[in-house]
């Protein structure tokens, strides 16, 4: 049992943090809960704050060794245990080994008469009763506000709950307290006035159908956090929170590179294709080949042995590979190895949140070199464009970190305008890459260029994209007022120059070479 | 009731109005302190003039702390009525007869009568 000596000394001493053990908190809290303070948890009902503070003292008891005292006002220790048994928390071993201690303390709901002065000490000789019994380090009490209900006498209340924080510092215990968040305060009886150290608030709400939960640190006396709103999804091993980014720009920049599993395509890129790290957007409308270059990607990761995250949000694993399978891309096999790893799912199933956590778990269970998301623009049913925006930012960030590189495939709308992607990314990616559509002369044909590519010296030119049958092809562009001349129009070409007829879809004479552009 | 108590037994031969059974009381308090002396003073007052036969049992919750969870008590002094059933609870120092008697059931709420409920 320490003392906080940061009173008396007058040397600087370092906030000192408790792990929460749980994932994304303590990255947002930089280290976790102030070490022997107390942390107001406020929120309204079913946002998770009992959840968060029983998962608090579980991890603390299985990860960190330091025992824990539950005092719940409104549940009793069976009604606890139920409500976890679908959770990892595995409270009844701990509660065996004596790691953890369920006390639930009932209040009498009819008025108990007043009949003179009183205090609370039946409380503080249970608490310290309960935390001695277990040698706890972490305490929650859910909720300190059912005291309100129970004792009419505000006076003695407030001077009995400054008492006991008072005494929960002296016993050097790190306390979450929990709170029903009010309509202007954070707590309905306004307990933050005692409480001034760190403050955490839960929220959940609705938006379009799909239910989100934000968490935010509104407080954190003497440290540097994050305060922004950060979704979490409460699964079964609990509470994930959104990890944050980090707070600068400060990933270094990969100079290696990788191709693109289109040779024709990497001709474009310096004739080495991607930089190894960078994110990579491959945007087009419907039916432009933009999962086709993705799928090309995944197979040269996967055949070089390294392991690629396919993450899909519009068709099925067996769609995807029987549709490549008949431009000649076998990915079957690699599949089977689990070089390739294939995650789908209906964008609509779940919030944005979901499948950002999922994509980030994922992750890091996998730890892939290449992670490929198609079509991102699948998750603008999840929220609004400035969420996504920011979602994205967070993710596109975590993965430079990792010096993973990340293609992403975007749909855009038929006639809109091809530069420009309903998500508003554009300035977080490194290399973009656009399929066009293009109508000459009664045919449809398939344009490809290179918006940008940060760091090379891409071509600029519009060129012909063909699916075939040995996969996709990029012809050079030929001469011409058009940056993509129609079969039967090259073929008219070829004859106006040659005054001969080339056979099948040959390259005409060797082209002049396009103009190369150097875009930073 | 299982462990050894301090019992201490008054004067039974008051005469106020009958009631059926006697009155087991049980007086929680944390330690000796002012208020535990001045509630158990206020106890025997009250017990000794409007309650023909009963028993007063006091607890010390410093001695006896695991107590305080088994009998959910919270508030310093408490005195909880046992017998007869059903069980009532009243904190305080006991200072308040009026409320006392109310809380144990010897009178009705909102009027001042005497004699019981």
């Amino acid at each position: 049992m320490t003392k906080n000596n940061n009173h008396s000394q007058r040397g600087v001493q370092p906030l000192r943090k408790s792990l929460t053990g749980i994932r994304g908190l303590d990255e947002v809290t930089a280290g976790g809960l102030p070490t022997g303070r107390p942390t107001i948890l406020s929120g309204g009902p079913g946002c998770g704050k009992t959840m968060l503070a029983m998962q608090f003292l579980a991890r603390g008891a299985e990860l960190f060794g330091e025992p824990g005292v539950f005092i719940a006002f409104e549940e009793t220790p069976r009604e606890l245990l139920e409500n976890f048994t679908s959770f990892d928390f595995h409270l009844e071993r701990l509660i065996a080994r004596k790691k953890l201690l369920l006390d639930y303390i009932y209040i009498e709901r009819s008025e108990m008469q007043e009949t003179g002065e009183y205090d609370l000490s039946g409380l503080f000789i249970r608490l310290k009763h309960a935390i001695e019994s277990v040698g706890a380090k972490r305490v929650v009490i859910d909720t300190l506000e059912a005291l309100f209900s129970g004792f009419s006498n505000v006076a003695i209340l407030r001077a009995e709950i400054r008492r006991l924080f008072r005494f929960l510092k002296e016993a050097g215990v790190t306390t979450i307290v929990t709170a029903e968040r009010g309509d202007t305060n954070l707590s309905r009886y306004g307990l933050e006035e005692y409480v001034s150290d760190c403050v955490i608030v839960l929220d959940h709400r609705v938006d379009e159908q799909v239910s989100t939960r934000r968490l935010r640190v509104v407080k954190y006396r003497g440290t540097l956090h994050g305060t922004n709103e950060y979704p979490f999804l409460i699964e079964d091993h609990g509470i994930s929170v959104l990890p944050i980014t980090s707070l600068g720009l400060k990933h270094t920049a990969p100079t290696k590179r990788i191709s693109s599993g289109i040779p024709d395509l990497d001709e474009m890129l310096e004739g080495k294709g991607y930089y190894r790290g960078s994110t990579i957007l491959v945007s087009g409308t419907a039916g432009s080949g933009k999962t086709s270059i993705a799928a090309h990607f995944a197979r040269e990761v996967a055949h070089r042995g390294e392991e690629c995250l396919y993450v899909a949000f519009e068709e099925s694993v067996s769609q995807i590979t029987r549709n490549m399978r008949s431009i000649g891309l076998e990915l079957e096999p690699f599949v089977r190895n689990k070089t390739l790893c294939f995650h789908a799912a209906r964008p609509t199933a779940y919030g944005l949140e979901m499948h950002l956590l999922e994509i980030h778990r994922l992750i890091e269970e996998l730890s892939p070199r290449v992670v490929i998301v198609d079509p991102i623009t699948d998750l603008l049913y999840g929220g609004s464009e400035v969420e996504i925006r920011s979602m994205l930012m967070r993710l596109i960030d975590h993965l430079k970190t990792k010096q993973t590189t990340a293609l992403f495939t975007s749909l855009n709308s038929t006639g809109g305008n091809f530069e420009q992607t309903e998500v508003g990314v554009s300035s977080l990616i490194d290399t973009w890459i656009v399929l066009r559509e293009v109508e000459i002369t009664g045919e449809r044909n398939r344009g490809v260029y290179v918006l940008k590519s940060r760091g090379m010296a891409h071509s600029n030119q519009i060129r012909e994209l063909l699916l075939t049958k040995k996969g996709i092809r990029i012809l050079p562009a030929d001469r011409g007022l058009l940056g993509v001349l129609a079969n039967s129009a090259r073929f008219d070409k070829q004859e106006q120059e040659t005054g001969r007829v080339n056979g099948g879809r040959e390259v005409g004479s060797a082209p002049r070479p396009g103009k190369v552009a150097i875009r930073g | 009731m299982k462990a050894r108590t301090s019992k201490r037994t008054a004067d039974r031969n008051k005469a106020a109005g009958g009631r059926d059974g006697i009155f087991r009381l049980r007086l929680y308090v944390a330690g000796q302190t002012p208020k535990s002396l001045t509630a158990i003073r206020n106890l025997q007052q009250i017990c000794e003039a409007h309650i023909p036969h009963f028993t007063i049992e006091v607890v010390d919750l410093l001695e006896r702390p695991q107590l305080a969870a088994q009998d959910q008590i919270l508030a310093v002094p408490t005195l909880v009525r046992k017998l007869p059933p059903p069980i009532r609870k009243i904190i305080g120092d006991l200072s308040d007869t009026d409320r006392v008697l109310v809380g144990l059931d010897l009178r009705p709420a909102a009027t001042n009568g005497q004699g019981a409920a």
